[in-house]
């Protein structure tokens, strides 16, 4: 037997990739967002009250990750913001070479945000640098407050946790100081929003944050 | 299950380490994995074993190293194991944890079968 010494990272690829999409993103000055969650955590609704709040203050492309089907492009179309669906056919998370091919459908230079909506999974998105210059984990009060400690990758790779769905804090058990002390126990260095796009609750302080932080790349 | 993407990058990485000659007589493929790497073992052993099966590598098995975490406290420097989800300093409970081990996920080596004409 003999031995040929690799030493290589799995994801190296992935990762190379992703690093010309940052530089992408650096080169036109734009902020960009990864945002992750279980299916049905309300990523493409606070998408939604996003857009119709930041609009008009800030020039948004979104790239929508799915398994099957346009329907979240559809959603966030109306609001008259360039979108480029990805649908994975199966695949899991969205991977930085999927989003590097989208992207080449934007015009980068006339945009200040690209929000790129993952594929809903709590899990594998973990893994998968996209090039975003941050991750966006938004977590809801339906699927209980254990979900930090039960999924600790993805929260230990976001910067921000969005908790949504707060107006059915009444009729879930759900505690949402448990929630958050099992996130900040992940990953003390979250920012935490509260937000329901129901009620609207929250939004404007979600919106304030983003709109800050594009301006701090376009300064 | 982002496994069998996962299996395809160790096969590609395999594949562009290996002279083409010495597929065939490709055996362990040690790959060293981190407790929260995200990754289960079973299901990458199993996913390699199926992409190998119709190429030249079809007699590579994958091998683990697995990695457990190691994280350092950056309030008071203690470096610990930890089992659990979430980190706390067992010292002093407070300041930021770095995760210095844990997270990996490489391929380390492969060990090729060296006599002539494969396996007997």
């Amino acid at each position: 037997m003999s031995v040929i010494t690799i030493e290589r990272k799995i994801l190296e690829k992935n990762d190379a990739i992703a690093a010309q999409n940052r530089e992408r993103f650096a080169r036109h000055e734009l902020f960009a967002l990864n945002i992750v969650s279980s299916p049905g955590a309300g990523k493409t609704s606070l998408l939604e009250r996003t857009l119709e709040r930041l609009k008009d203050r800030l020039r948004i492309a979104i790239v929508e990750g799915d398994v099957q089907t346009d329907f979240d492009a559809r959603r966030v179309a109306r609001y008259g913001v360039p979108v480029v669906q990805i649908v994975t056919n199966g695949g899991c998370h969205l991977e930085a070479q999927l989003v590097q091919d989208a992207i080449d459908a934007v015009d980068l230079g006339g945009i200040d945000l690209l929000v790129i909506e993952n594929v809903g999974n709590l899990v594998c998105p973990a893994n998968y640098d996209l090039g975003e210059a941050l991750k966006v984990v938004v977590l809801s009060t339906t699927e209980g407050d254990d979900k930090p400690l039960k999924y600790p990758g993805i929260f230990r790779h976001a910067s921000v946790l969005v908790i949504n769905k707060t107006d059915l804090l009444p009729y879930v058990p759900c505690d949402l100081d448990a929630m958050k002390r099992h996130a900040l126990d992940v990953n003390p260095a979250l920012l935490v929003f509260e937000t329901s796009c129901t009620t609207g609750d929250g939004l404007a302080a979600w919106c304030d944050w983003l709109a800050g932080e594009v301006a701090r790349v376009r300064a | 299950m982002h496994e069998m993407g996962v299996a395809q990058s160790v096969l590609d990485i395999v594949r562009g380490a290996v002279p083409p000659a010495r597929a065939a007589d490709v055996r362990a493929v040690r790959v060293r994995i981190g407790q929260m790497a995200g990754v289960l073992p079973e299901s990458l052993d199993f996913c390699l074993g199926a992409i190998v099966m119709d190429t030249p590598f079809r007699s590579a098995y994958l091998v683990l190293e697995r990695v457990p975490v190691t994280c350092v406290c950056a309030g008071c420097g203690l470096r610990f194991g930890s089992d659990g989800p979430a980190f706390a300093c067992p010292s002093c409970r407070a300041g930021r944890i770095r995760m210095v081990a844990g997270g990996e996920l490489q391929v380390v080596d492969v060990e090729l079968d060296d006599r002539p004409g494969g396996p007997a």
